[in-house]
Order: structure tokens, then sequence, then C-alpha cells
């Protein structure tokens, strides 16, 4: 057994970890692990695997909508904020345009253009961070000295113990029988 | 067709030599990060941070003088100043360029370099940034540019191309940074897996995140990073187009040029694109990698310089002929005159051979392969697209309209110092880079190996393909996957 020894008894399986040589072999293991019904379940890769995402299952991303969001938010905030400051609150005339026409709307595409821009990048990046729950410096798989090398060239599926599915021994043995590298049970101190 | 395989139609070829495994690749790129430094580094860092301190004393002495200490006088009140700050932001666009655009048009090649482009950029716009700063003269007060209320219950002017170019040059720096450290993120979990001190494991393992390489982040992640690239695209082609606008909104003859936009954009991919290769070169050659960087990389680099010097020359020859076309005599007084002969003209000569002559070289093989070759040529791209912007903006006011007022233009050695302090600036914080992040994108360029093709069972290292009874043919695997979660 490679699971961490407990320093008291009450410590219970977080998470079981099983470990593969090559990207060929982890997309086959998380067919079945999908097909057998898992659904707290995860694959590690040091890089994003082709066809992954069909074989868990996963739906498209929604990040893009988060990013709309955040365009509109851009766009629609630069607008009010140019034409209140220049169109109302003090009036700058420039080019005997009159204050809040619709001649002055060409001279702010730019500044438009610019803050949906940046308005976007901040939602896809804050976007991404949210729905995938990062920062989270703490997770059970990295109790595992053999996970490190889920950044380098090994590739890795983790079971969670909260899946409906999770048996210690049974989802043991389903790992152990697609010829893994190596499967460990994490274990963790009930908070 | 499998992603990793090379077109061979395309004359594409792989990107990391053939037979390198994961873990090699790893090594080369992160092992970098974690050994002394090689002595190459150390006198580049000496020289390096040297002329940061020349900066920091020439900046010093301009704020304890102001800028009369500049040559800057009538009627020439724009010069180094702002020909600093155009150059360097031009030099920071072939990197969003690599990074965002050749990811748009799927080309492979970008990842043995994009990282570093990245970096450049992020550098190149800090230093741009700098001269805006340094030239309002009193440089305490440079936060009117920015709308917030004030007790003089004065608005910024958004009609004036000065604030726009506020706006889309911090965007810019503001989004190649966000774009940046998203694509380090996985690379900064690697350096943080393999660090055998605890002080590398703290401060990696705090920037990476708690990223664990889950394909459920993957997902967004690749995703973020597909926007960040489309929405960064039509940025960089914004950026120095408003750039040119600070000048073609005026009417003075020489800026007055509704080229300028396209043309703007074009220099700075071309002479961003020799500044990566020259310091891709020293990189190259001081961390020896030329196992990712490949000598087909540099070609292409080149066959890119040539096509961007092309399209300068283009637009050199237009300012030239719609100048006469227009039958303007102002116009014509500044290109066909003032420019090739007047006092300038030794400028004029420099941007025009560097720029358009110099890269001819590059319709020949033997030249694109030649490393100290390119290494020369890019040095003198570099060089001559920062005479465009001199001759664009020192010969544009040294004869203006009234001749009683014409006059010449002399830099004072605090403007040599500042300029040459920036270029310290650049390099340290790029010593600095790739003494501590993985100079090409780890995670990345594993992708484009044959080991990313779930479909190849024998391409893992070391890896013996169990003939078990559950393993299926890989093409009903592709064909019948279960689109599970459906229920």
């Amino acid at each position: 057994m490679d699971a961490k020894v407990a320093k008291s008894g009450a410590a219970v399986p977080a998470v079981i970890l099983a470990e593969f040589g090559s990207a060929h072999d982890v997309l086959h293991a998380a067919e079945k692990v999908q097909a057998a019904g898992y659904r707290h379940w995860d694959t590690h890769t040091p890089f994003p695997v082709h066809g992954m995402d069909r074989v868990m299952g996963l739906r498209d991303s929604r990040l893009g909508w988060i990013v709309l969001a955040f365009a509109l938010t851009g766009l629609t905030g630069a607008f009010v904020m140019m034409h209140w400051m220049n169109g109302v609150d003090y009036v700058t005339v420039v080019g005997d345009k009159p204050p809040g026409a619709p001649q002055t709307l060409p001279s702010m595409v730019p500044i438009l253009f610019e803050l949906t821009i940046l308005l976007s990048a901040f939602g896809a990046v804050l976007g991404m961070f949210g729905l995938n729950k990062l920062p989270r410096h703490h997770h059970p798989v990295f109790a595992s000295d053999r996970f490190r090398s889920a950044t380098d060239d090994k590739f890795f599926i983790s079971i969670e113990a909260e899946d409906p599915k999770f048996d210690v021994v049974r989802t043991r043995e389903l790992l152990e029988g697609f010829h893994a590298a190596h499967v460990e049970v994490i274990e963790e101190e009930p908070a | 067709m499998a992603y990793w395989k090379p077109i061979t139609e395309l004359g594409e070829a792989h990107l990391v030599q053939e037979g390198s495994t994961l873990a090699e690749v790893t090594d080369d790129i992160v092992k970098v990060t974690e050994t002394a430094a090689p002595r190459g580094w150390w006198i580049l860092f000496g020289i390096a941070s040297s002329l940061t301190g020349l900066f920091t004393v020439c900046v010093a002495y301009l704020f304890y003088r102001g800028v009369g200490v500049w040559g800057n006088t009538a009627p020439v009140y724009w010069a180094w100043d702002i020909t600093n700050f155009v150059w360097w932001v031009g030099i920071g666009h072939a990197g969003t360029l690599i990074s965002a655009i050749l990811f748009i048009f799927r080309q492979k090649w970008r990842t043995a370099i994009n990282r570093f482009a990245e970096a450049m950029t992020i550098f190149a716009v800090i230093c741009a940034l700098i001269f805006p700063g340094i030239h309002v003269g009193r440089p305490w007060l440079l936060y009117y540019v920015f709308p917030f209320p004030n007790q003089m219950t004065l608005w910024p002017n958004f009609k004036s191309p000065l604030l726009w170019d506020v706006f889309a040059v911090g965007t810019y720096f503001t989004v190649s940074l966000l774009f940046w450290y998203t694509g380090l993120i996985p690379d900064l979990a690697t350096q943080r897996d393999r660090s055998m001190t605890k002080w590398r494991q703290r401060v990696y393992g705090f920037l990476a995140l708690g990223w664990r390489g889950s394909n459920r982040h993957w997902q967004n992640y690749e995703r973020a990073y597909l926007i960040l690239a489309a929405i960064s695209m039509p940025l960089v082609l914004s950026v120095h187009s408003v750039v040119s606008m600070d000048f073609a909104t005026s009417v003075i003859p020489g800026w007055h040029t509704t080229i300028f936009p396209p043309y703007f954009v074009a220099g700075a991919v071309f002479s961003g694109f020799a500044m990566v290769e020259t310091v891709l070169l020293i990189a190259r050659s001081v961390f020896k990698l030329q196992r990712v960087v490949l000598m087909r990389h540099l070609e292409l680099m080149n066959k890119f310089l040539l096509l961007t010097s092309l399209l300068v020359g283009y637009a050199y020859s237009m300012e030239f002929f719609v100048a006469w076309y227009s039958g303007n005599q102002y116009e014509m007084a500044h290109f066909l005159h003032n420019r090739p002969m007047g006092p300038f003209w030794w400028a004029w000569v420099w941007m025009m051979s560097c720029n358009t002559l110099v890269p001819q070289i590059y319709w020949f093989k033997s030249m694109r392969t030649n490393i100290p070759v390119m290494f020369v040529a890019s040095i003198l791209i570099n060089i001559g697209m920062w005479f465009e912007r001199f001759v664009i903006i020192v010969l544009s006011l040294n004869r203006d309209f009234l001749p009683s007022s014409w006059g010449y233009y002399r830099p004072t050695i605090i403007d040599v110092g500042i300029f040459a302090g920036t270029i310290g600036v650049f390099f340290t914080l790029f010593l600095l880079f790739m003494r501590w992040l993985p100079m090409v994108a780890v995670a990345e360029v594993k992708g484009t190996m044959p080991q990313a093709d779930p479909h190849l069972a024998h391409a893992g290292e070391e890896h013996v393909e169990p003939h078990g009874p559950d393993h299926v043919p890989d093409a009903a695997v592709a064909g019948g996957l279960v689109p599970g979660g459906a229920e």
C-alpha cells in the first residue's frame, strides 16, 4: 500500500490517484472512468490532451459569456464616461461639434475600443480563475510526491471520495485494471 | 491529420528534435533557471545593470533641472523623447504579433519563441512608458491624464489623440501582462514541482496559484488563452495606429498623412521582429538552446523581416509619391528636399539603407541561415527603425512654415544617457526574466510533440504498450467516444 500513513487513526481517503505513462493510456482510462459513472473525478496532464474534454463529457466552457459581459461593460462604461465628462459635466467643444451630438462619436472610437479590450482581458483571466476555482494552493493531490511529475511528463487520473460511486477498494481496483503505472490512495484528516 | 505531424507540403518540420522525450524538454528549458548562471549572463547583466544605473542618474538630473537639459529647442520641441517612445512601443508589437496573431493562425513554430517575444513586449512597453512619463516637464502632475474627479473640476479632453494614446498604450501593457502571466501559469507549476529549495517552492508555488494540470481547468484555460489572443490581435493593430495619430491628426507636413496607421503598424512589426531576433540569438548562444530554437525558426523570422521591410519600403515610396502628386509646396519641400537633402540627410540615409536595403539580403537562403549575418542585420534594422522615427519627428519640425525660425537639433549627453539607459533597463529586465522564468513555453512545446497525440500508443518514452484485451484500436476509440454527462 502506498497510502499515506495517517498520524491519527481518523484519516479518511480523500482521493485515489492513478499514474499513466502516456496521453494515449490516460485518455483510454478516462473514457472508462466516465463510462463507469464517476462524476467527481479529473485528469491531470502536463499539457491539454486532445479529445479529453469529449471523453470526460465536459460541456463547452462558459468563459465566452463572461468575457462578453465584461466587454459590453467596458464599451458602455467608456461611452458613458466620455459623454458625461466632455459632453455634460464639463463641456469641451473641439472642432465645433455640439456637445453630446452624434458628431462627437468618431473621436470616441479609440477609447471605446481600448476599454472594451481592457475589460475583456480582465474578464478572460478573472473568469478563468473563477470557473477553475483558482487560486487554490491546497488540494489533496498535492500530498502525493509522484504527482509532481504531472507538470513534467506523467499523466494522472484522480477520483475524489465525495463521488457517490467512490469505494476505496472497488475504485482502486478499477484504476489498477487500466494498466496504470501506479495507484495510490491519498488520505486526509477530517476537518 | 494529427496536430503534431508537420505538414510537409508547407515545408513544416518537427518543432522539437525528433526522439526528444517530454522530460528532456522540461529539463532543457527549466534547468536554465535552476543552475548557476553562465559567465556570459553575468557579463551581459553587468553591462545592462550599469546602463540602468546611468539611466537612474540621468533621470534624476532631469527631474532636478527640468527638461531644459535635453536638446529640444525651437523649432524642434519634440525630439528623442518621443522618438524613443515610438521606437520602444514598436518593438513591443512583434511580441504580441507572435503570441497572438500567429497563435490564431495556428503557426506552431511560434511556440519556440512566443514566451520570449511576450516578455520582450512587456519590457519594451515599460521602457516606452518611461518617455511620456518624463517628458511632461512636471512628472508629478502626470496623474492629470487620468479621468478622476479632482478639485479643479476638470476632466481630460477625450478628443485629444494624446489621451487616446494613454488609453491605448495603458491597455496594451495591461493586456500583454495578463496574457503573459496566463501563459506562464502551467510552467510556474512545473517550476514549483521541480523546486529543490523551500524558497523556490514557495515563490513559484504562490505564483502558480495551485495549478494542478486538471483537464477541467485546461478547458477554461485554453479558452481564456484563445480569447486573449483574439482580442490582442486587433489591439496590437490599434495601438500603433493610435500612436501614429499623435502625428497624423496634426497639420505638420510629414505628419499629416493618412497612410500613417498601417505604415506605423508595419514598421512596428518590422522593428519588433528584428529585436526579437537580436535577443533570441543572444539567449540561444548564452543558454545553449539550439535544441528548441532551431535554424528553421530563425529562417522564418528572416522571411518575415523581408516581408515587413518591403511593406515599410512601400510606405516610404508612397509618402514621396503623394507629396509630389499633391502638388502642395510644403509637402514637396519636406519630402523631396528637406528629408533627402536637408541638414539631416544622413539620418534619412540611415533610415533608408537599414530598413529597405539591408533586409534584401534575405532573398538568399545562405543569408537567412547565417547567424553572424542575421545578428548584425537585426541590429542594423533596429538602428534604421530608430532613425525612421527620428526622421519623422525631428525632420518634420526643424524646417517649419517660416524659414526665419528654421533650426537644427542636437541631442545633449543627457538625451543619450537616458536613451542608452532604457536599453539597459530593457536588458536588465530581460536577463532577470531569463534567469528566473522558463524562456520557452514548456507546456505548449509539449503539446506540439508526438507524445501529445493520444492516438499514438507508442509515443510515450520508455513506455511499453500492454496489449490487454481492453485496448481498443485507435480508430474505434476516436469514432465511438462516449459523450458522457448526458444523463
